[in-house]
């Protein structure tokens, strides 16, 4: 599934270029690059570790850091259901389940034709519509088990 | 300029926007031009007007109406009566929940009545996207006042005047806080906006963000006039997407009219702006965490001394201030520090934003004076508990805060009445709860968060929340003993004081608070092996109520487990031992036979 390696490296050369000497620019070019191929691959990190001038050490260190950064690819709809507070008084927790059960995926997990990959966050911001979940970038609130399946099955 | 004898206001926040929305506000343009009245009415895309729960919300001026959960299939009725004929569509009028009466006017429904909005003042009201609204509402006046006639000392004694203290939780006098930066000896000073809102129950710093980007953008050149700084940085997290394209807009905007960049307003002052992209760490919200973070390093907190005034982003002086703080500061320069002292507390000055969540009729955003009661903010602005239940407690403050019960409801929220009962203000999460919330849940579910959350650079933090974890884990599941309590109790104290950064000395405040205020909910889950508010799952029983039951066999067909037996004649009933407590049943059952115990 993942790209070749001399299209990855060569591609994020690309992406590297303009930050090399600046400062700051690490997270930035582990955003573009994970933009790009939808997860960090191993031969893109390396990359970056080269033309940054930094330790792959580090380079892991801080991509394992934030919880926006992936080692392995993905699915092609992010499912992110909120785990806050709001969410969780008013029911969050079945709604996770019942993805979980549906789609037979664990937590963080990705179903086996890469359609979903589902991720608990800890809050979304949109506590006025609790429970509340995003796929992809738009996000989808007042939810109930049944109501969960139906916008799922919206995500080709 | 065209002149409109009506506006139409559609808010396009996250909530709304969630709620539909986009296809409200196209139907109605299409409507309007179907009408031949798009000459005369105006159609406005607006940010977030905080009655989230109401959406999608549309406000038409001048009358002020206010029309609630308005679908594509209203639109036509409302172009029709409100537009054309001038008459209310009050079928879509706000209602409230005790008195059942209509509420015409924007202004007199309870929920806003009772605000007094100068954070939000632009939210809702003006296009977030069209910088010249911004300045139609005294927008930029306070950079123009400053640049032109104050010396950036008196910017700054203004600030010092208004008794304004940080927003984003600490409550850091933030007058002095600028002092201490401006006093810093370097060349290059920073100031940052920590848009990194992750307190789980939170959502006014992405409103203003979304809703009014400008009130930023100039709050931040101000203060940077007031310190001697030439650069800023917005660090925004990457989880609101609709924040980041508002603010590159709105930055852009500011640029192109000269009230950022070089030469601001054509003065000497100039100020560069950045926004920063956050990666997904709830510690980044701690300032030298954010410092890291921008960095692109790891985003760990370190000791302080020395603070990020003296030493902050790449060593050089730096202020960062939270969103809703920064919103603040041109109202207090454009009106005057002592108008804001004039509205709060003695100690807690001007007002503050609260998200209102959880069990609640109305849920949103409320901006209310310092000093405001629980009580008001709960049952009057919040119209009381959803589906009339009991009110049981309210969760202050996010992960950081604590729960406060029905003794607290006549408290004066302000910094000062907080703490001194076991909360904090903290970003302004209001969670209400009601009756069937448990409270040893509510605190696993937080302690949950903040574990996670840890960044594991100190050990009173990363292992103590973890072994708290563990004997509330030990608790909900009825493994729990007495004596787990007193070391519950120990650690959270030992967690608490020893921590390096706010995020490890405050994590234990929910356990904290609900062992002080509901003791007995710990005790009862311990003794009796029972969860009063039926929530720990472990602990609860589904049964089918032989009288109710029609044996219609929904349940059995359901159960994941097949641990339901029953048939026509027989009435079902639930195998306890197989039975993995899902509630599947108790969902599907349309005869409300199946309940918890």
């Amino acid at each position: 599934m993942s790209p070749k390696k001399p299209e990855t490296e060569e591609r994020t050369k690309q992406i590297v270029a303009p930050w090399k000497g600046t400062h700051g620019g690490t997270i930035p070019v582990l955003q573009e690059v994970q933009k790009e191929f939808g997860y960090l691959p191993e031969d893109a990190l390396m990359v970056i570790s080269r033309e940054m001038k930094i330790p792959p050490s580090e380079l892991f260190g801080v991509a394992t850091f934030y919880a926006q950064f992936h080692l392995n690819p993905r699915g092609r709809h992010i499912v992110r259901v909120c785990r806050g507070t709001a969410c969780h008084v008013r029911g969050s927790l079945a709604i996770l389940d019942k993805i979980k059960k549906v789609l037979q995926i664990e937590e963080n997990g990705t179903t086996e034709d890469l359609r979903y990959t589902l991720e608990p966050v800890a809050c979304l911001g949109a506590c006025g519509l609790a429970p509340v979940m995003m796929v992809d970038e738009e996000t989808h609130g007042r939810l109930t088990p049944d109501k969960v399946m139906e916008i799922l099955g919206s995500y080709e | 300029m065209a002149f409109y004898r009506a506006h139409v206001l559609v808010c396009k926040g996250t909530g709304c926007n969630a709620s539909g929305s986009s296809s409200v506000f196209d139907a109605l343009g299409e409507e309007i031009r179907k009408r031949g009245l798009d000459q005369e009415v105006a159609l406005v895309e607006t940010g977030c007007h905080g009655m989230c729960e109401m959406g999608p919300i549309v406000v038409i001026y001048p009358e002020g109406s206010l029309y609630c959960r308005v679908s594509v299939d209203d639109v036509p009725e409302i172009v029709e009566e409100h537009l054309y004929k001038g008459r209310l569509v009050h079928r879509l009028l706000y209602t409230t929940p005790d008195r059942k009466v209509k509420v015409p006017r924007y202004r007199d429904i309870p929920f806003y009545s009772k605000q007094h909005r100068i954070a939000l003042r632009n939210c809702g009201y003006i296009n977030p996207d069209n910088i010249e609204e911004y300045i139609a509402r005294d927008g930029y006046a306070a950079l123009a006042k400053a640049l032109t006639s104050m010396k950036p000392e008196e910017v700054l004694s203004e600030v010092k005047t208004s008794g304004l203290r940080g927003r984003g939780g600490g409550g850091f006098p933030t007058g002095l806080k600028w002092e201490f930066c401006r006093k810093a000896q370097g060349d290059k000073k920073y100031v940052i906006c920590n848009a990194d809102e992750g307190d789980p129950g939170a959502f006014m710093d992405r409103s203003i963000l979304e809703g009014d980007p400008h009130a930023i953008i100039e709050g931040m050149t101000l203060g940077a006039y007031a310190m001697g700084a030439d650069e800023g940085y917005i660090y925004c997290r990457a989880e609101y997407p609709l924040a980041i394209k508002r603010l590159v807009g709105a930055i852009t905007h500011a640029e192109e009219f000269g009230l950022i960049g070089d030469n601001v307003m054509d003065t000497d002052f100039s100020f560069h702006l950045h926004i920063k992209e956050g990666a997904g760490a709830f510690v980044c919200g701690e300032e030298t965490a954010l410092l890291a973070s921008i960095e692109g390093e790891r985003g760990m907190p370190r000791p302080r001394p020395p603070f990020p005034a003296n030493k902050g982003l790449w060593g050089k002086p730096s202020n960062i201030n939270n969103v809703e703080t920064w919103a603040n500061v041109p109202n207090i320069i454009r009106n005057g520090g002592s108008w804001y002292a004039s509205i709060g507390t003695e100690k807690s000055k001007g007002t503050k934003v609260f998200a209102l969540t959880g069990k609640v009729n109305n849920t949103g955003l409320v901006e209310v004076p310092m000093g405001t009661t629980i009580r008001d903010i709960v049952f009057d602005m919040g119209g009381g508990i959803l589906k009339d239940r009991k009110f049981k407690a309210v969760q202050i403050g996010g992960p950081s805060g604590g729960c406060l019960t029905e003794e607290h409801l006549d408290l004066p929220v302000d910094y000062e009445s907080l703490t001194a009962a076991g909360a904090i203000m903290g970003s302004g999460g209001l969670v209400v709860m009601d009756e069937d919330t448990c409270m040893v849940d509510v605190a696993k579910f937080f302690l949950e968060f903040t574990q996670r959350e840890s960044c594991g650079k100190c050990v009173p933090c990363r292992e103590g929340t973890k072994q708290m974890l563990l004997i509330l884990e030990k608790i909900t599941s009825g493994k729990g003993r007495m004596e787990d309590l007193k070391i519950l109790e120990d650690l959270a104290i030992m967690v608490k004081e020893m921590s390096l950064c706010g995020l490890g000395q405050t994590a234990p405040n929910p356990v904290l608070t609900t062992l002080r205020y509901f003791r007995d909910e710990y005790e009862t889950h311990i003794r009796d092996k029972k969860c009063p508010a039926k929530a720990c799952s472990a602990l609860i029983s589904y049964l089918i109520d032989p009288e109710k039951c029609k044996k219609c066999g929904l349940c059995a067909r359901n159960c994941p487990v097949k641990c339901i037996s029953g048939d026509r004649n027989t009435p079902y009933e639930i195998d306890q031992e197989k039975c993995i407590k899902c509630g599947t049943c108790l969902e599907v059952c349309p005869f409300q036979a199946v309940f918890k115990e």
